[in-house]
């Protein structure tokens, strides 16, 4: 039988606030357990949760990015269930009426198609502490420092189709949460997670199948990797007869395989109910056009600029706005060397294979928009070649300092004195005379053997314009 | 002596230069030592402290900057968080818990310059009315040893009943304050929802509880409510509305003020001893030209069932951080997770406590949501507006506090919907979240009664105004038990 997945995605995004959703505590990662957590993050008794104001801004913001409805009345409810890490014994979050409702996504996928994600809901909550059972032999120590972290938990719709179209979409969101300054996307702290609610129906039928939720995944990878086992898994038994049962599984990235961590009828019985500490969060027109105001250029609506404006293909404009980033340094670069192609080429070149090779972002890139500019007027005007360029913007990548600086240090000065080119050909025509013959017999191609002699020469500094013209003048004649 | 007087008599003694804070204090606590082993109303005495406080505020009178509370001494009820102090709230589960912050209507009184005597006893997490759930014993009624001084602040009021402090603090979740108050001849208040902080005070039931002061006249609850009223940030319940001075009011004429008298307060259930110390109060105030209105709260009877799904519901919750892992009773040896919930859980909390928890989380399980919480949440809301049609005919309402006076001890320990009734009078007003009194009225039985005024929203005034006009022509709120004279 041929079957079609149908995939849906709850996505966890930190929010970038400088305190917790409900106490005045730190959210910074790293530090020593519990050195931030404060009486309401312990939960201790008599303690009440005063909600930030800025986690709301931020869940607003995210909702007025993707055309969504922001709630002018949201209410949050209490999640009632124990675990250690749990401070309350419950986890204040949203329910019946969350932040953002209905909103959407146009997602790209590799063969250039497009298609609208639907998102159900965004609601606001508190993250959980953490539970650490490797130090501590027969115990538990809990550390509470992520308790009461803001979280922005995103719901799409089961609207994915395949693998690749929920990486594409938690791309997408993870592109976008972090242009809108609301989370800094960081997979490797948690700031960004995922779970994905995967079935199987057979293709044609309009009836959902009984879906699996699939926990832990961290990363675009594992999404990918995790779907397709649970394909495959769900796959078998279908083929074979069987039933789906409806449970969470935990993905096991080292063993690449789902399993179950409980079924429908161990779920807990969470017993919602509005959190009477805290009021409704009430918003009025004038303070989401406030909020409006600051959303800054979107990726989708950037992507269509750079089309236009920079005149480059969709794929090249596609990953220059990947992030704001990534986008302000490119356009700062083009703006600064007048040489949009150019400058293009080189952040996708030379600039993402050394940001790949030393696992760093473009925020954190040592050569600066100013020093690439610098670097790439010199190609404009000829000061040097585009291959000794790439020497310059290693040496610059090194912190030996801009770009004039190193051509001057280095003598990497593009050598376009026709007096001195011509003795160049020259000395390399006298000394291989039996290549003149050859080329001149009609073997052409040999006149990048002349050209290679010639660069070696000059140790790569001759103009290989000036070069190649007078080559052939000479061998022609 | 200085237990027979007020708090602002007292006050006016410090002021006079009569008597100093430590003086007072040490008088306080030598009466706590020898009188409250027959009431058991303390559970914690905080000499020391207490000592060193009274210290301090004869410090700040010498160089000019006492305030009204100044080196007046009071007790806080134990359900307050205080650095430092054992803050109980009536249970083995927090009987360890030294709590590492100050209540906001902790900090305020200390900055008001009182000082605290320590902590009184309570019924358990403040879920009784009779103070027979604490886990530190039952409290006695001053009036009668036999019969309970009600609650859940019992301990407040018979501390002050019985003159071993001058004021204590309380709080009110379906009558908490107001019916001890009746039962121990005491003038309790309980002001608007949100007039207090909630900040420190420990949740029973989050939508209703609110502090206020117990002591003997309408005056001295003005004065301590002055220093525990107003709006904090770390409670987003508490309302942002300026704090009038509650004294300013007090001798205004109630000549012209419209009583109303609901028909539903004064019918079946209600000790026709109790009516008769009620109607007597009434006429008093006729008297001093107050006119009375008939009115009716036609859904004030469903207020006991409805109090009783959203409270347990909200406490179902609240309770759940008492789960042994970061303070409070842990058992033994628990031998895996689960084991040490039910356990420490198990035995940390009362029966009663444990009775309002079942009751709680099944109110909010799946499949009875809709039926009990969120029906509970429409009556509720009938309830309030109950009220609001009313205060269009009336000023204030006024009633009976509680349906009779004071019980034995044991007489409805296991009768619970018996117990819950005692509060029949009291517990609409925590739903509607409106600010209510109770007025020593009289006695039945030998025993005191209360009057209950209830106020419209912030009208805290209003009601400190009405009581203090009737204590100002009658002398029950100065009668005292024989024994602690």
């Amino acid at each position: 039988m041929q079957w079609e997945v149908v995939i849906g995605l709850e996505i966890h995004t930190q929010l970038m606030t400088n305190s917790k959703i409900f106490s005045g505590a730190s959210i910074a990662y790293g530090a020593e357990p519990n050195t931030q957590a404060c009486a309401v993050d312990l939960g201790l008794p008599g303690v009440l949760p005063v909600v930030n104001k800025e986690a709301i801004r931020m869940a607003a913001k995210f909702g007025l990015a993707i055309g969504a409805n922001v709630s002018k009345h949201s209410v949050f409810a209490r999640k009632n269930y124990f675990y250690p890490d749990l401070p309350k014994g419950y986890q204040i979050s949203q329910m019946e009426l969350p932040i953002v409702e209905e909103g959407k996504l146009e997602i790209e996928l590799k063969d250039g198609s497009k298609k609208i994600v639907g998102v159900t809901r965004a609601h606001l909550e508190e993250d959980a502490g953490k539970s650490l059972h490797e130090d501590y032999h027969g115990m538990t120590g809990i550390d509470l420092n992520r308790a009461g972290t803001p979280l922005l938990e995103i719901v799409s719709e089961p609207d994915m189709r395949s693998p690749e179209e929920a990486v594409a979409y938690m791309k997408k969101i993870h592109s976008l949460v972090q242009y809108i300054d609301i989370c800094d996307g960081n997979m490797a702290e948690g700031s960004f997670r995922c779970d994905a609610n995967v079935s199987l129906r057979p293709k044609g039928q309009e009836e959902f199948g009984t879906r699996t939720e699939l926990k832990n995944i961290n990363s675009f990878k594992f999404v990918e990797k995790a779907i397709n086992v649970e394909i495959e898994r769900q796959m078998d038994i279908l083929e074979d007869g069987g039933e789906i049962v409806q449970e969470t599984r935990l993905y096991d990235a080292d063993k690449n395989e789902t399993r179950s961590m409980r079924s429908k009828e161990e779920a807990n019985d969470y017993r919602y109910f509005p959190d009477p500490d805290l009021l409704p969060v009430v918003l009025d027109d004038a303070y989401l056009e406030d909020v409006k105001a600051t959303l800054p250029e979107l990726p989708d609506v950037k992507r269509d600029r750079f089309i236009k404006q920079y005149e480059l293909s969709s794929v090249d404009a596609g990953i220059l706005t990947v992030s704001r980033e990534m986008a302000d340094y490119f356009e700062k670069v083009a703006e600064l060397s007048g040489a949009a192609k150019t400058a293009a080429n080189w952040m996708m070149g030379e600039v993402s294979k050394a940001l790949n090779a030393n696992e760093i972002e473009i925020q954190g890139c040592p050569v600066s928009a100013d020093m690439l500019a610098g670097m790439i007027k010199r190609i404009e005007d000829k000061t040097i070649s585009g291959k000794i360029a790439k020497e310059v913007f290693e040496a610059m990548w090194n912190g030996e300092g801009d770009a004039d600086a190193v051509i001057d240090k280095k003598g990497l000065k593009q050598i376009t004195d026709t007096g001195t080119i011509e003795a160049l050909v020259d000395e390399v025509i006298a000394n291989n005379p039996s290549q003149v013959e050859e080329f001149k017999a009609g073997k052409e191609q040999l006149i990048g053997f002349f050209v290679g002699q010639i660069m070696k020469a000059s140790k790569g500094k001759a103009n290989p314009g000036q070069v190649n013209q007078m080559l052939k003048e000479k061998l022609t004649k | 002596m200085y237990h027979n007087k007020t708090l602002a008599e007292l006050s006016s003694m410090l002021e006079a230069g009569d008597v100093s804070s430590v003086e007072l204090t040490q008088y306080f606590l030598d009466r706590i030592k020898s009188k409250d082993a027959d009431i058991n109303s303390f559970v914690t005495v905080t000499e020391e402290q207490a000592l060193a406080q009274a210290k301090a505020a004869d410090e700040t009178r010498a160089v000019g900057n006492a305030g009204p509370l100044t080196g007046v001494p009071f007790a806080h009820k134990d359900i307050f968080c205080t650095e430092g102090v054992r803050s109980s709230c009536g249970s083995k589960m927090l009987d360890n818990f030294n709590s590492p912050y100050d209540a906001t209507v902790v900090t305020k009184l200390k900055q008001a310059g009182a000082v605290m005597l320590g902590k009184t006893n309570m019924d358990e997490f403040a879920m009784g009315s009779s103070n027979e759930t604490s886990f530190y014993g039952a409290v006695k009624n001053p009036w009668d040893l036999n019969k309970v001084p009600g609650g859940s602040s019992g301990g407040s009021a018979a501390a002050v009943a019985a003159r071993l402090t001058p004021a204590a603090t309380g709080t009110d979740t379906g009558g908490s304050i107001r019916q001890p108050a009746s039962l121990c001849n005491l003038t309790g208040l309980k002001p608007t929802y949100g007039r207090v902080s909630r900040f420190g005070m420990i949740a029973f039931a989050s939508s209703l509880d609110q502090a206020g002061p117990m002591a003997r006249t309408a005056e001295d609850c003005a004065l301590l409510l002055n220093a525990i009223a107003g709006f904090d940030e770390k409670d987003s319940t508490s309302i942002e509305q300026e704090v009038p001075d509650y004294t300013a009011d007090l001798n205004k004429s109630v000549k012209g003020l419209k009583i109303g008298l609901p028909k539903e307060f004064f019918g079946d259930g209600l000790d026709p001893e109790v009516a008769k110390s009620v109607d007597a109060a009434i006429e008093e105030y006729k008297s001093m030209g107050a006119e009375i209105v008939d009115i009716s709260l036609p859904n004030s009877g469903l207020s006991v069932p409805v109090y009783y799904v959203v409270a347990p519901a909200e406490c179902s919750s609240n309770l759940s951080r008492m789960d042994g892992v970061r303070f409070g009773h842990r058992c033994e040896e628990p031998k895996d997770l689960e084991d040490l919930y039910k356990r420490s859980r198990g035995e940390g909390f009362g029966d009663e406590v444990k009775r309002r928890i079942l009751i709680g989380a099944y109110a909010l399980s799946a499949g009875y949501y809709d039926a009990y919480y969120i029906k509970a949440q429409k009556l509720r809301r009938l309830i309030s507006d109950d009220f609001k049609k009313a205060f269009e005919q009336c000023d204030v309402i006024m009633g009976p506090t509680s349906p009779n006076v004071a019980f034995n001890m044991g007489e409805k320990s296991d009768d619970p919907v018996s117990m819950y009734l005692s509060d029949i009078y009291t517990i609409a007003v925590n739903l509607a979240g409106l600010p209510g009194m109770s007025v020593p009225a009289g006695f039945a039985n030998d025993m005191p009664v209360g009057l209950q005024i209830i106020g419209n929203y912030f009208e805290e005034s209003r009601l400190l105004n009405v009581a203090h006009a009737y204590q100002q022509n009658t002398d029950w709120h100065e009668q005292c038990p024989a024994e602690f004279e």
